[in-house]
């Protein structure tokens, strides 16, 4: 059991997540020969890709390669042309519920509502993820965000937007997170710091699958590199 | 139940501060009723013959204008599509929306009753049944509304689409609430019109969240 988030503060709450089953080295997501078809044009075809407990998996690739498409499919939010998708050594269609509570899937699209401020943005993904309340003020300054919980979210620069968009990771209790593009728009100290956070989500046992154009610059200990191909 | 809560809050956070959502249909609302004594001349008799008509298909279009935006922006900016992937609790989610779709749109029009009521010059015993047939058939028009708004988010010209998928839906309930205030303005016994509302509306409850759920799923798949 270990805190996911501490803040040195008598008023603040400490969270005890309820631990996922931390086996290093664990298959969590296997997907086999996975084809990808998107207007005539094949994406991918009989691509394999695994992810561990402690692993994270970046797939790279050009714009249009289909990597967006690759972690919708892996998100179990569309499915894959030809392939078989496995969580923990069961299909993916099989245990398709277990596999969705144990995802944290933060999309293309922010998931935040422009009209509602940070605070009740964050608010809301915590009671969607079924988190108790703790003390969001501490997290959004540790976000760089102080000050701005009570300004509607449209009014905030795109990169403070994202940085509402990813607090959800700082208190979820899922063990895998697929991200989409995490680190756009975020500025240099924003992406150490999700770097940072990433290393002790892995350290715990978690996996994370993320796109990104960006070279990581924190090493992680267990990394793999997808290259997804253009292909015409 | 916490998270039921939650959601609520949210919702109602929204509807405070995006108003033209649902003043505009109760706007609609109120100027569709007053353009028919205008256009067919403001003789008592004939409105009040036509009032039960007028009530309802005003009524229908006015909730059906206020869902067409109820899942766009949370569909837009990924809510919806994150909520599905992590199996995150929708139905929380759509029993919010509709809670507060039905105190936004539904509920108004039930407190504006007596000013239609004097508007199509509807005496008490017509009065007393309008009350009763908005109170019964809203939160049904909110679920069916609901149901539309959702099966057609991921649309671009959705709103036309929702009004040809879900107005004949409403037939069965513009039916039996017309009838029911037409017999309380002969005043003849409606406990039978009422009584079908009360099961439509009780079916509609058990089975619509569900075809939201649903529908939501297969929208961001």
């Amino acid at each position: 059991m270990r805190p996911i988030f501490i803040i040195v503060d008598s008023q603040s709450v400490v969270i005890t997540p309820q631990p996922f089953p931390v086996n290093p080295g664990q298959l969590i997501l296997q997907g086999t020969a996975l084809s990808c078809i998107r207007q005539d044009r094949v994406l991918f075809e009989q691509l394999n890709v695994s992810v561990q407990a402690g692993e994270l998996v970046q797939i790279a690739g050009k714009n249009g390669a289909g990597k967006s498409s690759l972690l919708r499919i892996l998100a179990g939010l569309a499915q894959p042309d030809d392939g078989q998708l496995g969580y923990q050594q069961h299909s993916l269609s099989d245990v398709a519920a277990e596999y969705a509570a144990n995802l944290c899937y933060i999309g293309h699209q922010s998931g935040i509502h422009e009209q509602l401020t940070a605070l009740e943005n964050i608010s809301f993904w915590r009671a969607a993820s079924e988190v108790d309340q703790a003390d969001d003020f501490a997290l959004l300054a540790k976000l760089g965000l102080a000050g701005l919980e009570d300004i509607p979210c449209r009014m905030l620069s795109a990169g403070q937007q994202r940085r509402v968009s990813l607090a959800r990771l700082w208190f979820t209790r899922r063990q895998l997170w697929i991200l989409d593009e995490p680190f756009t728009a975020l500025d240099q100290s924003a992406i150490n710091m999700l770097q940072q956070h990433f290393v002790e989500h892995l350290q715990q046992g978690g996996a994370i699958v993320i796109t990104t154009h960006q070279a990581l610059s924190v090493s992680f200990p267990h990394q793999t590199t997808l290259e997804l191909a253009y292909r015409w | 139940m916490v998270v039921l809560v939650s959601f609520i809050q949210r919702e109602l956070r929204l509807l405070a501060r995006q108003k033209a959502d649902w003043l505009n249909p109760l706007l609609f609302f109120v100027i569709v009723l007053s353009l028919f004594p205008l256009g067919v001349g403001p003789e008592a008799n004939l409105l009040r013959i036509m009032a039960p008509g007028i009530v309802w298909i005003a009524a229908l279009l006015s909730v059906l204008l206020a869902a067409e935006r109820l899942f766009k922006d949370d569909y837009r900016n990924g809510v919806i599509e994150q909520l599905v992937a992590a199996r995150q609790p929708l139905l929380s989610f759509v029993l919010a929306k509709l809670l507060t779709n039905w105190l936004s749109t539904g509920l108004p029009l039930v407190l504006l009753s007596p000013v239609v009521a004097l508007l199509l010059n509807i005496e008490t015993a017509g009065f007393v049944a309008m009350l009763l047939t908005l109170l019964l058939g809203t939160p049904l028009l909110s679920l069916l509304s609901v149901m539309g708004a959702a099966l057609t988010v991921s649309a671009d010209k959705g709103g036309i689409l929702l009004a040809l998928l879900i107005l004949p839906l409403y037939i069965p309930l513009l039916i039996f609430a017309s009838a029911a205030m037409e017999a309380a303005a002969m005043n003849m016994p409606y406990h039978g019109q009422l009584a079908i509302m009360l099961a439509m509306l009780l079916f509609a409850m058990a089975l619509i969240p569900m075809a939201v759920i649903s529908a939501l799923k297969l929208n961001v798949s």
